[in-house]
């Protein structure tokens, strides 16, 4: 684990940033576009997690960050999935063009 | 370079391209497949940080719950074997530019900045805390009234939790016609 430098750690979790806010700017659909955000979520976590492991390792606040932020990931998705299926209810469609009712 | 940073450089490898094809992916299904592949991945990743309690969170919390109901709300609400419809050129060039970018920023902002050993970090390790990523010792700690505890976080995530589930509930009942 000491071989590889903390910043290569860093820099993957940017590039999976960056491959989830792409995602978040292409697509259309309201599932993928959650499965977007879970790859960001996971990017962020796995900062904290490197931060906490080569800088403080006698500290544990970086996993209780993570355990947090899982854990609100987790309702967020929740909650999301049942927003998508009432959108569906009434739109037939899932596509966030679609659901323009409430612009203006 | 030894075979720990040679497995780094594999997980990486393997995380950032099921990632990248789930982004990508014209099925929405396969998309859904390689996400949770990723997230594998990331689960690997702690693993190879030895923090095997975050892992297994990882792999209980993500790959068995969060991907499996995106799995059940893709059969919900749509038809999985049609294809999606490609991004608009214009917003694909767009986004391709803009995430580029931001990525070679962030790279030279890391190349630039020196990750010294702060705080009482290497000196306290060896010595009286000797604390690890143990589950005895996150269990202690998560559950402790003390200065360092966090106990109070922890019950505010309960409650969250509980409104999200009241909240997915009263959003996604139907009502029935007379109600309405």
């Amino acid at each position: 684990m000491s071989q590889v430098p903390l910043s290569h750690i860093l820099m993957l979790s940017a590039a999976l940033f960056f491959i989830g806010m792409y995602g978040l700017f292409t697509r259309r659909n309201m599932i993928t576009m959650l499965m977007s955000v879970e790859l960001i979520l996971n990017s962020v976590n796995i900062n904290f997690v490197a931060f906490n492991k080569y800088l403080y390792p006698d500290r544990l606040e970086g996993v209780f960050f993570t355990l947090f932020v899982i854990a609100i990931a987790a309702a967020e998705a929740a909650v999301a999935i049942a927003i998508i299926i009432n959108l569906y209810r009434n739109f037939q469609s899932i596509d966030v063009e679609d659901a323009d009712e409430m612009k203006f | 370079m030894g075979v720990s940073a040679v497995i780094f450089y594999i997980l990486s490898f393997f995380i950032l391209a099921a990632g990248l094809l789930a982004v990508t992916s014209r099925k929405i299904f396969r998309s859904a497949i390689w996400l949770l592949f990723s997230l594998t991945g990331v689960a690997g990743l702690y693993f190879w940080l030895q923090m095997e309690f975050i892992a297994a969170v990882q792999i209980v919390v993500y790959v068995g719950g969060i991907v499996v109901l995106i799995i059940f709300s893709i059969f919900l609400t749509q038809q999985s074997g049609k294809d999606l419809p490609g991004p608009v050129r214009s917003r694909a060039i767009f986004s391709v530019v803009a995430v580029c970018l931001g990525f070679v920023l962030t790279c030279l902002l890391l190349r630039q900045y020196v990750f010294g050993k702060t705080g009482s970090g290497q000196v306290v390790a060896s010595g009286e805390s000797g604390a690890g990523a143990g589950v005895g010792n996150i269990g202690t700690q998560l559950l402790s009234t003390s200065e360092h505890g966090y106990v109070l976080p922890f019950e505010v995530i309960s409650v969250l939790l509980l409104a999200a589930m009241i909240g997915c509930i009263v959003i996604a009942m139907k009502l029935k016609p007379e109600d309405k």
